[in-house]
C-alpha cells in the first residue's frame, strides 16, 4: 500500500474522510435548500422549474453532481467501514450494563441509525425526483405561452402531487429530523475531526452548527407541510389557512 | 467512627460482578451481597470487604487492579453500574465513595471491556496495548547525559502548562471502556499533544504521531466518532481538544512527513 | 565480616568525579554481551534500565504491574530537590549536601550525600529534555518552591504530580529502549528469589502473576529497585502493591540489611477514619508552605470540638495553639517531617487532638485565602483540596483540614557500598530499596532526587566497574543454582496453599501493622519494643499455622500473592525491632522516649551511635548478626539539630 492509501484507511484518515464529505454534504444541502425555497414563490412553479432545468442541464452544475455522487458515496461507505471497525473494537462480550446517556449526547452515539434513516429517505426521495426528471422522463411538461420555458418538467406539480400523500410526508419529516440531528452532531464533529479546533473559535464553531442543524432541518421538513396542510393540489394556497401563512408565502 | 458524617448509616449492597477465571474461560455475572459498608469506605475497600468475605467462606477472592488508592498509578478500572470508574465525575474508582450510594442498592461491576483489553481474570484486564503505544513512540529521543541546562528553552508559562493538563494521563483505560468505539484516541492524543506543544518534541513530531496512531489501529482500538464520553468519564478531566490536536497533527504529518511508507 | 563502603579517596567535592574516572569501563562493543536484570520500574529502576540499554547492556526490567508507569514513585507530589540556585537565593551543592545530611540527624554517608547533591543538577536538565512539564515562571524559566527542612527554594515541581510526571519521564525513555528491543520487559512479574552462583548475583526467579508460572531469569548482574516497605505497618500511604519481598529474600541469600527501624512518619495525612482504612494518603508537604499547623489551646475547647459543639472556623485566633510557629520560629510550620510528626503526636497525647478520634491536628489554609483568594489557592493545590474533599466530604476552602502523621517513607534498606552494590557481589540495590543517603530521617522532595540520581547517573557507572571484571560469557539457567531457587520459590508457594487456616493474609497483616504502629512507630522504648518482639514472634508462628489462600498456584491468586508478602513483613517487623532496640538514641524519625532532650527533642548519642547497623541473616528464626559501618563527617559539625 502507498502511503495515501494508508493514510485513508487509518482510524483517522476514514474519519478525516467522513469529515471532509460530511461538510461538503453540508454545502450541498445550503444549495439544496435555498433552491428549493423557489417551491413557495406562488407563480405555479414557474420559478422553481427553470431552477430545477438549469440544475440538470448546466455542464458546471452536471460536473459537480458528481463530486456529489462520490461525497455520499465516500460518506456512506466509511460509514459502513468504521462501523464494523468499531463494533469489533468493543468485541463479542459487550457491557451488561451501560449507561452512556449519563456521559454524552444521543445524537452523538446514534450517528448510524440517524444516517440509515436519511440513506433510505435519499433513495426514496432520488427516485421519485431525480430519477423521473433525469432518467424516466415521465414528467409532465410545464407547457404555457414561453416559448424557453414550455418543454421543460414540470417536477413542481411533481413535488405538490407528492406532498399531498400523506405517508411522503411523513417519511420526509422523519428523515429532516433525522437530518437535524446528524448536523447537530456531525457539523462540530466535522471540525473536531479535521483538527479545526482552537479555544477561541470552537465555540463559535458549535453554535454555528447548532443553527445550522435547525435552519437546514425546518427549512426542508417546511415545505411538505407545507404543501400538504395550505394548499390545494395546484399547489395554490387553500382559503381557509390562516391569514398569516398568506403574508409568510407572499413574502417571497 | 465516621470520619465526616457521623449520621451516615451503615449499608447493605447487592453486588453484580463479573466472574471470569481467566482469559479463556467464559465469564458471568454473580451476585454477591455485602453488610455493614460505611459511607465512608472507599469503593474498592468495599470489594476488601466482599473478598475477606469471600475468602473466609472458601471461595475465591474478586480479582481487581488496584495499587496507590489515591487516583494517580491509574492501575484500578472498573466499570460501575454502566459507567467508567462509577457515577462520580473526574474520580478514578479507588478515590469513589460508596456515600456516592445507598442502603438496598445494586451495583453492577464489569472490567473494561475492549478487544485491545482482554480480561485477565475476572475484573482485572490487559491494558499492555496502552504500553505498546507510547513506545512507538510516546517520548523524546534523548540519552541520559548531555542534557542541555533545564534554562536554556524557556517555555511561555500557557503553553507548558497545556502541556501538563495532556501530560497528567493516568493510562487508565476508561476512555476506552466508556467510549462506543473503543477507540483509544484520548490516551493517544494526550500525549501527542503533550510533546507537540513542547519544543523538546518537536524533532520528532511527525514520525511520533505517524508511529503512535498506525500501532493504535494494529492493537484493535476503534475510531473516534467525537461522541465524547472519554472526556466525560475521564478521572483526570483530559480534554477532547486533544484528539482535535491529534487530528491536526496527523494530517499534518502525512502531508508533510518525508516517510513514504 | 567488615563492611567496606569503598569511599573514594580525596576531597568530598573531588570524589565522584575522581572515582568516576577510576571505575573499569566495559567497552562499546563488549556492552551487548553483558545482561543485566532490574527488577522494578519506578523512578530508580526505569532510569536504571533504561539508561543501562542506552549504554549498550542487554537489560531484562521486570515489575509485579500490570505497566512499568504504574510503581509508587508515580503519587509523589510535592517535588524534586536540585541545587540549581536558580532562585539566587543562595542555594549550592554544598548547602543541599549540607541540608542532608543535617536532616538525616547525621546517619548518612557523606560522600553519597554529596555525590547525590552534584548529580542533582543534571536530573532537572535530563528531565526538562524528555519533555517533563515542570511548572514555570511567566518568563518560562522553571519555577521552584520551598519545601521543609531548608532555607531556600530548591524544589522543581509540577502542580501536585511531580512524581507522576518524573515517572512518565522515566516511563518514556524506558519505552523507547523496549521498542528498540535493548530492554525486555516483564510485567506483571513478582521478582520472589535471588539466584547466587559462587557468590556473585546471577538471576533471579519470578513468578507470573497471571498464569503462576515460575520462571527463572539469567544475567551477569542484578539490580534491586523495589522500593520501600512501609507497608509493614500496614496503613501507610505506601501503595497497596508496595512490599519487602524482593529486599527479604535478597537479605535472606546474603545482602545485609541496613538501618530497618528508620521509618518516615510524614506528618500532613488524611487521618485514619475506620477500622476498614486499607491504607493512607498523602497531602503534600507543599501544603506546609501556606496552611498553618494549629490544634487548640486548651483541653476543654479540643474536647468540644471532637464532640462537634464548635467547628474549628469558629475558634477564636487567642483560643488556637500554632504550635510549629511558637516552638520553632525560625522554620515554623516548615520544620522537618520528624519534628512536624512528632510535635502532632505530642499534641494528642496531650488531649489536644481533633476530629472524632482526637487523632488529629488542623492544617488551615483560611489566611492564605483571606490574603490571596480562593483561586489562587486552588491553582497551586487545586488537585489536593479535590482529594481532600473527596476523602474526607469536607470543605478545606471552608474549613481547616484534619491532618495526622503517618507511615510514608523507609530510609532503610538493603546496605550498600558507595557503588549502590549490596553485600552480595553484583547485585545492586537503588532508591528507597537501598539504605543510602537518608540517614534517619528523609527531607521533603528528596525521594524523588535519589531515585532519579541512582538510576540515571549512578549505576551506569558503578555497574561497569563490576561487569568489567567479570567474563562476558553468557550466563544460562541450566546451573542448578537457579533449580534450587526455583524449587524452593515452588515448595513456600505449596507451603501457604497447604495451610487452609483460619484468618486471612489481611487480618495478620493488620495484626502486624497494629503491633508496628503502636511499639515502633513515631515513640518507641526499650519495653515497647521486647513486647513487640514476642508479639510479632506468637504472630509469625500462628501465621505459619493459620494463613488461609484459597484456590491455587497455577493462575492469577491476589491472596496468595499477599500471603507472600505479608510472611515476609513478619519476619522484617521483627529486624526492625532488633534494630530499634539496639538503638539506644533518639535520631530523626528514631525515636526512644528514654533519649529525649528536656524540651522533648530527639537525643542523639553520636560517640556510640554514629554507625550504619547493617544486619546480617543467620537462619531462620536464628538472631541476626549485627555489622556495624563507622560514619565518619569531615565536612560536617555534628550539632544537636536545631530548627527554633
Amino acid at each position: 500500500m502507498s502511503w495515501i492509501t494508508k493514510t485513508l484507511t487509518s482510524s483517522i484518515g476514514r474519519k478525516i474522510i467522513m469529515a471532509a464529505t460530511g461538510l461538503f454534504l453540508c454545502t450541498f444541502l445550503v444549495v439544496h435548500l435555498i433552491g428549493n425555497l423557489q417551491l413557495f414563490k406562488h407563480d405555479g412553479g414557474a420559478a422553481f422549474n427553470t431552477y430545477s432545468h438549469f440544475m440538470g442541464t448546466n455542464p458546471i452544475i452536471r460536473t459537480i453532481e458528481w463530486g456529489l455522487v462520490l461525497g455520499f458515496g465516500f460518506h456512506i461507505y466509511e460509514a459502513f467501514a468504521l462501523t464494523r471497525r468499531n463494533k469489533a473494537a468493543r468485541g463479542a462480550q459487550g457491557y451488561v450494563s451501560n449507561h452512556s446517556e449519563q456521559n454524552s449526547e444521543w445524537t452523538s452515539r446514534n450517528m448510524g441509525i440517524l444516517g440509515t434513516i436519511i440513506l433510505i429517505f435519499l433513495l426514496v426521495h432520488l427516485y421519485n425526483f431525480f430519477w423521473r426528471a433525469r432518467f424516466a422522463g415521465d414528467l409532465p411538461r410545464m407547457g404555457g405561452d414561453n416559448l424557453e420555458t414550455r418543454d421543460y418538467d414540470n417536477l413542481y406539480m411533481a413535488v405538490v402531487s407528492s406532498f399531498h400523500h400523506l405517508w411522503y410526508v411523513l417519511l420526509y419529516v422523519a428523515a429532516q429530523i433525522s437530518l437535524g440531528y446528524h448536523l447537530w452532531h456531525g457539523f462540530r464533529s466535522g471540525f473536531q475531526t479535521l483538527g479545526l479546533n482552537h479555544r477561541k473559535y470552537t465555540p463559535l464553531i458549535k453554535s454555528v452548527g447548532y443553527i445550522f442543524a435547525v435552519v437546514v432541518s425546518a427549512g426542508f421538513a417546511a415545505m411538505p407541510l407545507y404543501f400538504y396542510l395550505f394548499t390545494n393540489d395546484q399547489g395554490e394556497l387553500a382559503a381557509n389557512v390562516p391569514t398569516f401563512i398568506h403574508t409568510v408565502a407572499s413574502a417571497f | 467512627m465516621a470520619g465526616s458524617n457521623p449520621n451516615a448509616k451503615p449499608m447493605n449492597l447487592t453486588l453484580n460482578v463479573w466472574r471470569q477465571p481467566n482469559r479463556q474461560a467464559q465469564g458471568k455475572i454473580v451476585e454477591y451481597h455485602v453488610k455493614d459498608i460505611s459511607p465512608d469506605m472507599s469503593f474498592l475497600e468495599m470489594l476488601d470487604v466482599l473478598n475477606e468475605d469471600l475468602l473466609h467462606a472458601g471461595q475465591d477472592p474478586v480479582a481487581f487492579d488496584h495499587d496507590c488508592r489515591e487516583g494517580i498509578c491509574g492501575s484500578c478500572d472498573l466499570f460501575i453500574n454502566g459507567r467508567s470508574h462509577g457515577p462520580e465525575k473526574g474520580t478514578t474508582t479507588c478515590q469513589l465513595h460508596m456515600r456516592k450510594f445507598s442502603d438496598g442498592d445494586t451495583i453492577t461491576i464489569e472490567p473494561w471491556r475492549a478487544t485491545a483489553f482482554p480480561v485477565n481474570k475476572d475484573l482485572s484486564v490487559d491494558r499492555s496495548a496502552f504500553d505498546r503505544i507510547i513506545q512507538a513512540g510516546g517520548y523524546v529521543s534523548v540519552n541520559t547525559g548531555g542534557a542541555p541546562d533545564g534554562n536554556e528553552i524557556p517555555i511561555p508559562k500557557d503553553i507548558s502548562d497545556r502541556a501538563f493538563e495532556a501530560a497528567t494521563c493516568i493510562g487508565c483505560g476508561a476512555c476506552v471502556a466508556a467510549c462506543k468505539n473503543a477507540s483509544a484516541m484520548l490516551f493517544v492524543s494526550a500525549k501527542v499533544s503533550q510533546l507537540a506543544l513542547l519544543p523538546q518534541g518537536q524533532v520528532e513530531r511527525k514520525t511520533r504521531v505517524e508511529n503512535m496512531v498506525a500501532q493504535m489501529d494494529k492493537e484493535g482500538f476503534g475510531a473516534c466518532t467525537n461522541i465524547g464520553s472519554c472526556a466525560a468519564e475521564c478521572p483526570v478531566g483530559i480534554s477532547l481538544e486533544n484528539i482535535a490536536i491529534l487530528n491536526r497533527e496527523f494530517l499534518a504529518a502525512k502531508a508533510a512527513s518525508n516517510n513514504l511508507a | 565480616m567488615l563492611l567496606d563502603s569503598k569511599i573514594p579517596e580525596g576531597p568530598l567535592a573531588e570524589k565522584w568525579e575522581k572515582h568516576k574516572f577510576n571505575v573499569k569501563l566495559v567497552n562499546p562493543a563488549n556492552k551487548r554481551k553483558y545482561d543485566v536484570i532490574v527488577v522494578g520500574t519506578g523512578l530508580a529502576g526505569g532510569a536504571a534500565a533504561a539508561s543501562l540499554a542506552e549504554l549498550g547492556y542487554n537489560v531484562k526490567a521486570f515489575t509485579y504491574h500490570d505497566s512499568p508507569r504504574r510503581a509508587h514513585s508515580i503519587a509523589a507530589q510535592g517535588g524534586i530537590n536540585a541545587a540549581k540556585n536558580y532562585q539566587n537565593d543562595g542555594d549550592s551543592v554544598f548547602r543541599l549536601f549540607y541540608d542532608t545530611i543535617k536532616g538525616g540527624d547525621y546517619r548518612a554517608r557523606e560522600a553519597n550525600v554529596y555525590r547525590l547533591a552534584q548529580v542533582s543538577v543534571n536530573i532537572i536538565d535530563q528531565c526538562v529534555a524528555q519533555g517533563v512539564p515542570f511548572a514555570r515562571e511567566y518568563g518560562g524559566l522553571l519555577a521552584n518552591r520551598s519545601f521543609g527542612g531548608a532555607q531556600v527554594s530548591r524544589t522543581f515541581y509540577a502542580r501536585g504530580q511531580t512524581g507522576q510526571q518524573l515517572l512518565l519521564g522515566a516511563y518514556s525513555a524506558l519505552s523507547r529502549q523496549i521498542a528498540y528491543g535493548k530492554v525486555k520487559m516483564y510485567t506483571r512479574s513478582e521478582m520472589l528469589d535471588v539466584v547466587i552462583i559462587d557468590g556473585q548475583a546471577r538471576g533471579i526467579v519470578t513468578r507470573n502473576l497471571v498464569t503462576g508460572e515460575i520462571e527463572t531469569h539469567a544475567a551477569h548482574a542484578v539490580v534491586l529497585a523495589t522500593g520501600g516497605y512501609g507497608n509493614v505497618f500496614y496503613l501507610s500511604t505506601n501503595a497497596k502493591y508496595c512490599n519487602v519481598t524482593a529486599a527479604w529474600r535478597a537479605h535472606k541469600k546474603g545482602a545485609f540489611f541496613a538501618n530497618p527501624c528508620f521509618t518516615q512518619i510524614h506528618p500532613t495525612c488524611i487521618p485514619v477514619s475506620g477500622d476498614y482504612q486499607s491504607k493512607l494518603t498523602l497531602m503534600s508537604e507543599s501544603l506546609r508552605n501556606d496552611g498553618r499547623v494549629w490544634v487548640p489551646k486548651t483541653v476543654e475547647m479540643a474536647e468540644r470540638v471532637r464532640k462537634g459543639q464548635i467547628k474549628p472556623q469558629e475558634i477564636a485566633e487567642d483560643d488556637r495553639d500554632y504550635f510549629l510557629e511558637r516552638k520553632y520560629p525560625a522554620f515554623g510550620n516548615l520544620v522537618p517531617r520528624d519534628v512536624a510528626s512528632r510535635n502532632a503526636k505530642m499534641m494528642c497525647d496531650e488531649g489536644r487532638g481533633v476530629g472524632s478520634t482526637g487523632l488529629a491536628v488542623y492544617l488551615d489554609f483560611s489566611e492564605i485565602i483571606k490574603r490571596t483568594g480562593a483561586d489562587a489557592v486552588s491553582q497551586k493545590y487545586g488537585n489536593l483540596f479535590a482529594m481532600y474533599e473527596k476523602i474526607t466530604d469536607e470543605d478545606p476552602y471552608q474549613m481547616p483540614m484534619r491532618i495526622y502523621p503517618a507511615v510514608h517513607y523507609t530510609m532503610g534498606g538493603l546496605w550498600v557500598d558507595y557503588n549502590l552494590q549490596t553485600t552480595v557481589p553484583g547485585l545492586y540495590a537503588t532508591g528507597e530499596c537501598n539504605f543510602s543517603d537518608h540517614g534517619a530521617n528523609r527531607l521533603g522532595a528528596s525521594a524523588l532526587m535519589q531515585g532519579l540520581a541512582d538510576g540515571y547517573f549512578v549505576i551506569p557507572y558503578t555497574i561497569g566497574d563490576y561487569l568489567a571484571q567479570t567474563p562476558p560469557k553468557p550466563v544460562s539457567t541450566d546451573h542448578p543454582a537457579f533449580a534450587e531457587s526455583k524449587a524452593y520459590v515452588q515448595a513456600r508457594t505449596e507451603q501457604l496453599l497447604a495451610i487452609k487456616g483460619n484468618r486471612t493474609p489481611d487480618q495478620f497483616h493488620k495484626a502486624l501493622g497494629h503491633i508496628m504502629w503502636e511499639y515502633c512507630g513515631m515513640a518507641r522504648t526499650a519495653e515497647g519494643l521486647k513486647y513487640a518482639k514476642t508479639e510479632i514472634q506468637k504472630l509469625r508462628q500462628e501465621f505459619w499455622s493459620d494463613v488461609k489462600v484459597v484456590g491455587n498456584g497455577e493462575e492469577m491468586n491476589q491472596a496468595l500473592e499477599k500471603a507472600g508478602r505479608v510472611a515476609d513483613f513478619l519476619e522484617l517487623g521483627e529486624l526492625m525491632v532488633d534494630d530499634a532496640l539496639n538503638r539506644n538514641e533518639s535520631c530523626g524519625g528514631h525515636f526512644r522516649e528514654e533519649y529525649q532532650t528536656p524540651e522533648g527533642e530527639a537525643l542523639r548519642d553520636d560517640e556510640n551511635y554514629a554507625y550504619v547497623a547493617a544486619w546480617e541473616y543467620q537462619g531462620d528464626n536464628q538472631p541476626e548478626k549485627l555489622n556495624k559501618e563507622e560514619l565518619t563527617f569531615e565536612n560536617v559539625k555534628l550539632t544537636q539539630r536545631s530548627y527554633k
